[in-house]
Formats: C-alpha cells, sequence, structure tokens
C-alpha cells in the first residue's frame, strides 16, 4: 500500500506540495508515482527562474521503460531543484517525500490560495484507492 | 476491446507483490516481478527465468519440408542436423521482414519454427500461403508452453532438475525429448539476453510446476523470475533485434545489421532475395547503428536523429543500459552519419541534444562457454 502523508497537498497528477516558509513550496511525486514508474533513472528539471503554471509540464521523469511528464501543482517560479537527483534519481523512488523531493516554487499569491486547488490526503487516497 | 489474453502462468505471478501487468500485443504479461533494475542485474550475474509462453510455435511437417523453409528463410535450412536450431528471418518479395525466428531441426522431415507472439497470425497465414508439396503446417501455439532459463547460472541451475546432458549442449542445439521436473521438454541453449541459458517447451500444462520447480531449485543460486521490461533491456544491450523495432515490413535485415543470417548464395534462392541481392549490390542507404546521449537526456523509440539541420533517422530502441549506466539507443541512421564517432542530434521532448555513433552491441558476455544469445 502507497504511504500518504498526510501534512501535504495533492494533485491528481500524482504530485505532492508542502508549505516550506512564506511562499515557498516544495514538490516531488508521490509514493504512488514512483511505484506505478518503476526503477526511476533520469529527471528533466525545469530551470531556475522559470515560471511554472498549475497542471503544466515542468519537466519529466525517466523510469527504465517509460517517460512520463512532470506537472507542475501550483503556479510560481521555480527557485531551487533537488540536484542530487541528477547523480541519484533512485531517490525518487527510495524515499519520494523526502530525498526525492524534485523543486522548490515561489508560488504567486499565497500558498493557502494555491492549495486550495489541490486535494488533502484523504482526498488523494480516494483517487488511488 | 478483445479480452486479454493470458499464459498458462498467470496465476503463478500473482504470488508476487511487486509484479505489474501490462497488455503486450493483446497478452496481459509481467513487465516486471520485482523492478526492472534487480531483474536485469540478476540475469547478468546469476539468473532469471522468463515466461515467453506468448510466442508462437509451428510445426512443418513432410519430404518437402526443407525445401519449403528454403523458399521462406534466408538462412540455410540445409546445414542444421537434427538437433540444431538456426536464428532466420522471413521477407517479403521486396525485403522487408515478415518475422524474425528460430527453425529447430526435429528430424529429416519435421521442424519446429518459433515466431514472435505479435506475429502469430500472420506468420500462419504467410506461411500456409507458400507450402509446397506435401508440406503440413500447423500451429502449436496454444499448447506449447515456453520458458527461458537465463544467465551464467542457467547451466548449474537446470542439471539439477534433469538427468539429460545439458550441459552439453553447444549454443543452438538442443535436447528434443529431454525431461526436466520430470516433464517432458524440449530444451535448447538460445535465448535472448547475451547470456549463457536455455529455452524450455513444455506442455502447457506442465508449465506451473516446471515453472515452480525451476525457482525452488535455483533459489540458492539467485534465480528470480524476470519480467518483459528486462527482457528488453537484455536483448537491448546485447543488440538482438525486436520485430517491430529493429526489424519490420519496412526494414531489410540487410538494413537491421542481421545479413550473416542471409544467405544469397543458398540454392534455390528464397522470398526477397533478388530485392535483397539488389541492395547489397547497390549499397545500403542506412544502417542500423548504436548511439549514445552526450548530452544529458535519453533516446527512445521514434525519437527523430538530424544531421546537418537535416533528418537522417530515428532511434528504435534507446534507454538508459541497467548494465553500463550509459544512455544509448540502436538507430537507423543514413549510411553517410554511421562511422564510429560521428555526431548527430536527438530530438527528445522539442529539443536537440548531442549524441554520437558508439560501437554495439553495447554488452558482451566475457566468458567463452555457450553462445546463449539468438545471434
Amino acid at each position: 500500500m502507497s504511504e500518504v502523508r498526510e501534512k501535504l497537498a495533492y494533485s491528481e497528477e500524482h504530485e505532492w506540495a508542502e508549505a516550506v516558509e512564506g511562499q515557498i513550496v516544495r514538490i516531488g511525486i508521490t509514493d504512488h508515482a514512483q511505484s506505478l514508474l518503476g526503477d526511476i533513472v533520469f529527471v528533466e528539471f525545469p530551470e531556475l527562474g522559470a515560471s511554472v503554471s498549475f497542471g503544466e509540464s515542468m519537466g519529466s521523469i525517466e523510469s527504465v521503460k517509460t517517460v512520463s511528464e512532470l506537472y507542475s501543482p501550483v503556479t510560481g517560479k521555480v527557485v531551487k531543484v533537488n540536484e542530487a537527483l541528477n547523480d541519484q534519481p533512485e531517490l525518487l523512488n527510495g524515499e519520494p517525500y523526502e530525498g526525492g523531493w524534485i523543486a522548490e516554487i515561489e508560488v504567486e499569491g499565497s500558498v493557502e490560495e494555491a492549495f486550495g486547488k489541490l486535494l488533502t490526503a484523504e482526498g488523494y487516497k480516494g483517487i488511488i484507492a | 476491446m478483445s479480452e486479454l489474453r493470458r499464459t498458462p502462468l498467470f496465476a503463478a505471478y500473482a504470488g508476487y507483490p511487486g509484479v505489474r501487468c501490462i497488455d503486450f500485443g493483446g497478452w496481459e504479461l509481467p513487465v516486471q516481478f520485482y523492478g526492472i533494475l534487480q531483474e536485469h542485474d540478476a540475469v547478468r550475474k546469476q539468473a532469471g527465468l522468463f515466461d515467453v509462453s506468448h510466442m508462437g510455435e509451428f510445426l512443418v511437417t513432410g519430404q518437402y519440408a526443407e525445401a519449403f523453409l528454403q523458399q521462406v528463410t534466408t538462412n540455410d535450412v540445409s546445414r542444421l542436423s537434427a538437433g540444431q536450431a538456426q536464428y532466420t528471418l522471413m521477407c517479403y518479395p521486396d525485403g522487408g521482414v515478415v518475422d524474425d525466428l528460430l527453425v529447430y531441426k526435429l528430424s529429416q522431415d519435421q521442424y519446429q519454427l518459433v515466431v514472435n507472439a505479435s506475429n502469430i497470425d500472420k506468420d500462419f497465414a504467410w506461411l500456409s500461403d507458400h507450402l509446397i508439396g506435401d508440406v503440413v503446417l500447423e500451429n502449436l501455439s496454444e499448447q506449447t508452453a515456453l520458458l527461458a532459463l537465463q544467465g551464467p547460472m542457467a547451466a548449474r541451475i537446470l542439471a539439477g532438475v534433469t538427468a539429460d546432458p545439458v550441459g552439453e549442449l553447444a549454443p543452438f542445439h538442443f535436447l528434443y525429448q529431454a525431461e526436466v521436473c520430470g516433464r517432458k521438454a524440449l530444451v535448447s541453449r538460445t535465448g535472448y539476453t547475451g547470456e549463457d541459458g536455455f529455452e524450455i517447451y513444455l506442455d502447457s500444462g506442465d508449465a506451473p510446476h516446471v515453472w515452480r520447480e525451476l525457482l525452488k531449485a535455483g533459489e540458492s543460486d539467485g534465480l528470480i523470475p524476470v519480467g518483459l521490461g528486462a527482457r528488453d533491456t537484455l536483448r537491448f544491450e546485447a543488440r538482438l533485434p525486436l520485430y517491430g523495432q529493429e526489424l519490420s515490413k519496412d526494414i531489410t535485415p540487410l538494413e537491421a545489421g542481421v545479413g550473416m543470417f542471409v544467405k544469397l548464395a543458398k540454392e534455390g534462392g528464397f522470398i526477397g532475395r533478388d530485392a535483397l541481392e539488389k541492395q547489397k549490390q547497390e549499397g545500403l542507404t542506412r544502417k542500423l547503428v548504436g548511439i549514445e546521449l552526450l548530452d544529458r537526456g535519453i533516446p527512445r523509440s521514434h525519437y527523430p536523429i538530424f544531421a546537418g539541420g537535416r533528418q537522417i533517422g530515428e532511434v528504435t530502441t534507446g534507454t538508459q543500459s541497467p548494465t553500463l549506466k550509459r544512455n544509448l539507443g540502436l538507430a537507423l541512421l543514413e549510411t553517410a552519419y554511421t562511422e564510429l564517432g560521428t555526431e548527430v542530434e536527438v530530438e527528445i521532448r522539442g529539443k536537440l541534444l548531442r549524441a554520437q555513433v558508439v560501437k554495439a552491441p553495447f554488452y558482451k558476455r566475457t566468458q567463452t562457454t555457450g553462445e546463449g544469445a539468438k545471434s
């Protein structure tokens, strides 16, 4: 059974978002997503400073077998990416909610507003059940 | 949408919590049992067991069986002795490929053909249309299961469950009436992984028993079940072609680099011979080569390849090689760009990334015993 963490917000595209501080939100893919993808071998990040929009592609994640779009769960500007994933993409499989985080985004408007468009842990559990 | 077909081993997959099945040409088959990387690694270092029962088996019987197979396949069937198998292809008159297959010589007037699952109906129809003399063609795919035991420990594991001298089989040789785990089997020293190994043909009903017993017998040698995902990465590293990617009705065996299995000079010719002869005389306009990405990115099937601002070919198969951790592809390119070291560009999601032509196969095992691979 895939892990769903209570304090995070979730998109229907299987990304999670976590409020870090101020308008900064950290994002990644869910445990359910990594288990569907299988062994992840490559991450294509958004560029630092790039503008990303809710529900739009901001990069890709590749497993041995497949390529999947990485959709942004929020609208804003990329302020940090997890460079460790360049050498250790398997962190996405092993610890999707921790060492496998993908990027930090400074959201447009408030975090509350941004999370308003996302699912709660309960809601997300409902769509992967 | 018609219902997906299942092999006799479908029920046995259920015991693996990590198993994931996909629709593979109308068959519901496991893409992985644990994880593609782990399974790939097991086959390279220890052993893996594959259920490839979806493959098609035809029986060709008759005094004219050899003459018939000479006509419809590119390799020279007359070179086979009973107990020997060969990799070969069937071509259309224009040199495009109907399918690639194995031919097993069971006796002077009987052969088994092993064809790709997705081509069973097409191949059967094609062969039926070209029958000669007294030749009878039967489709045994339904009642035949096929397990592939592959990897450096394969011979040792198999020796533990049979009294037959399987370890003495030379590559591409087989025992027609062997017994494996107490069940009748045809055992050949063949495979599709680039490792030593065996393919074991069984009655469908015997497959679950042999599957279970083999896994039990091989457990201490690291044997695990392996899905189609690793089957693809293993054959890719060994540069073994896959029909639908490296081979198709639009790609000839010469272009795909399997010309050594095309015997243009064999007596009586074969379907497609004249077109292939002409292609050879005139020189190939495109060839299959290995490529490696120099920029960060992974080549994938059908990604276009450019040089000098013009498309010069496309990727046929690509992935990050699990053994080598390099981002590699097989690609069909215009001949002018096929020299080793030639720089080309692969279009990946709208961006042109640098790549260069590299040597393939990407992987060759170091042991000298038993050429397990299909080529």
